[in-house]
């Protein structure tokens, strides 16, 4: 019989099926939970932070327990984590990993920087073309500033 | 079904840009018709612009169509505290058109996902006027006989300025050579000048108006107002240099006609206004007959 610890490295380390999102930079971990609206679902989830990363700084890692993300929904969070990667598992395997990329439309989770644009007036969905994905440029819909990775905001 | 709108310049093909100036030179023959009986317009200025509002309300009065709306939010609901989004519900319900005119920028494409009727856009804060860019395109296929191969002159606040920039993102569809003349701290922006650069067209900066006057075949004039000025000694120093007079004209192409937005305060001398290169009244004229096509073409009536 398995002692309690065994159980317990179990539930952090491994899911049966689900996906498991790595090489968050630490400071994106409640970014990224935000965007993908991670706080209103009830999967198990478990994640760590401000863990060594062999390439970059302190990274954070989620496991999403049965849940799978379609491209484009993933894909927003390459605004905040460019660098992550996903592993897809199922029956405790890898079965595919891939890279996030930048789409080419932006809605509804960044903030326009510019001050005097409707969408930081009235309740506006924000909605951006991305004129530029490294390093990141956005040009809103509305007033058709861009908003640089510099100034960009999650809302 | 949703209905076309023009909020930006950028909304509209060269072709379509073209077909709106064929159409205003026919309004411009017989501008008085009967087209636009039994509909109504909104005319709904958030901010007062007295000339656009005009300019807008006889296109539609010679067309036979009725106007509606307000001159300024603080005589309407919005002083209540009305959002954007149930004004533009509840107007949409009495008109066939919106013209609005609002100091927040994107207001106007707001406006437009809102509506169902189509929306014209008279300017949102410091983005588009695209009605504007249109009359002056019209102006100067009129003058000219062409829309090719032009040196077009801008003069004042090439910074601010969003009347140039729009005629500028226009004017680059067909082969233009630009002269910007203004102030170091009213020069065109990089991201204008990147533009053009990427399409492979000339442009030509300077300080001084008198260099580049000769070869102009439109002189685009802005007003240079003291309060873009962060040193005020600076405006004292320059304010004097973006003044065109009418000695100033006397070695430029007989063709050459001057442009301005308007209103005018004294960056045109009035002792111009008596030159026949003078165009800036006649191009405000040009303004009612370019709204004149624009509101046809959208109501699909013409």
């Amino acid at each position: 019989m398995k002692n309690i610890n065994d159980k317990k490295q179990l539930l952090v380390s491994a899911i049966e099926s689900g996906t498991v999102i790595d090489h968050i930079p630490a400071s994106s971990l409640f970014k990224v939970i935000k965007i993908l609206g991670l706080d209103r679902i009830r999967n198990q989830i478990t994640f760590g932070t401000n863990l060594e990363s062999k390439t970059s700084g302190k990274k954070a890692i989620i496991k999403i327990a049965g849940k799978f993300f379609e491209d484009d929904d993933i894909d927003r969070i390459a605004l905040v984590a460019p660098k992550a990667k996903l592993n897809i598992i199922r029956d405790y395997q890898v079965i595919e990993k891939r890279v996030v990329e930048v789409p080419d439309t932006i809605n509804a989770i960044a903030k326009c920087m510019n001050p005097k644009c409707i969408t930081n007036f009235e309740k506006v969905t924000t909605h951006f073309r991305v004129v530029s994905k490294k390093p990141v440029a956005l040009k809103c819909l509305y007033c058709e500033k861009i908003t640089d990775q510099e100034r960009l905001e999650i809302i | 079904m949703k209905s076309r709108s023009l909020v930006s310049i950028d909304d509209l093909t060269t072709e379509e840009i073209l077909k709106i100036l064929t159409l205003a030179a026919e309004f411009e023959k017989n501008p008085v018709q009967d087209i636009l009986r039994g509909k109504v317009v909104a005319t709904l200025f958030f901010e007062p612009s007295t000339r656009t509002r005009l300019s807008f309300e006889s296109a539609v009065n010679k067309l036979g169509g009725k106007v509606i709306g307000f001159t300024d939010s603080s005589n309407s609901s919005v002083a209540k505290g009305e959002s954007l989004n149930d004004t533009i519900r509840t107007v949409n319900n009495y008109v066939d058109l919106i013209v609005m005119r609002h100091p927040i920028e994107g207001s106007a494409r707001y406006a437009s996902e809102i509506a169902t009727v189509p929306v014209i856009n008279a300017g949102d804060g410091a983005n588009q006027h695209p009605t504007q860019t249109l009359l002056d395109l019209y102006s100067i296929q009129k003058t000219q006989g062409t829309l090719d191969n032009l040196n077009i002159c801008m003069v004042g606040d090439l910074k601010y300025g969003r009347t140039v920039h729009s005629l500028l993102m226009a004017m680059s569809r067909w082969k233009t050579s630009f002269h910007f003349v203004a102030p170091e701290e009213l020069k065109m922006p990089d991201e204008q000048k990147l533009y053009l650069r990427n399409l492979g067209l000339d442009y030509h900066e300077t300080t001084d108006l008198n260099e580049v006057i000769n070869m102009a075949d439109i002189v685009y004039m802005t007003r240079v107002q003291r309060e873009r000025f962060s040193d005020p000694m600076e405006y004292e120093k320059v304010k004097n240099a973006y003044v065109l007079h009418d000695y100033m004209l006397s070695d430029t192409k007989p063709e050459m006609r001057i442009l301005h937005p308007l209103p005018r305060v004294n960056e045109i001398s009035t002792d111009v206004d008596g030159n026949t290169k003078a165009y800036y009244f006649e191009q405000a004229l040009n303004g009612v007959y370019t709204r004149q096509a624009i509101i046809c073409l959208l109501l699909g009536l013409k």
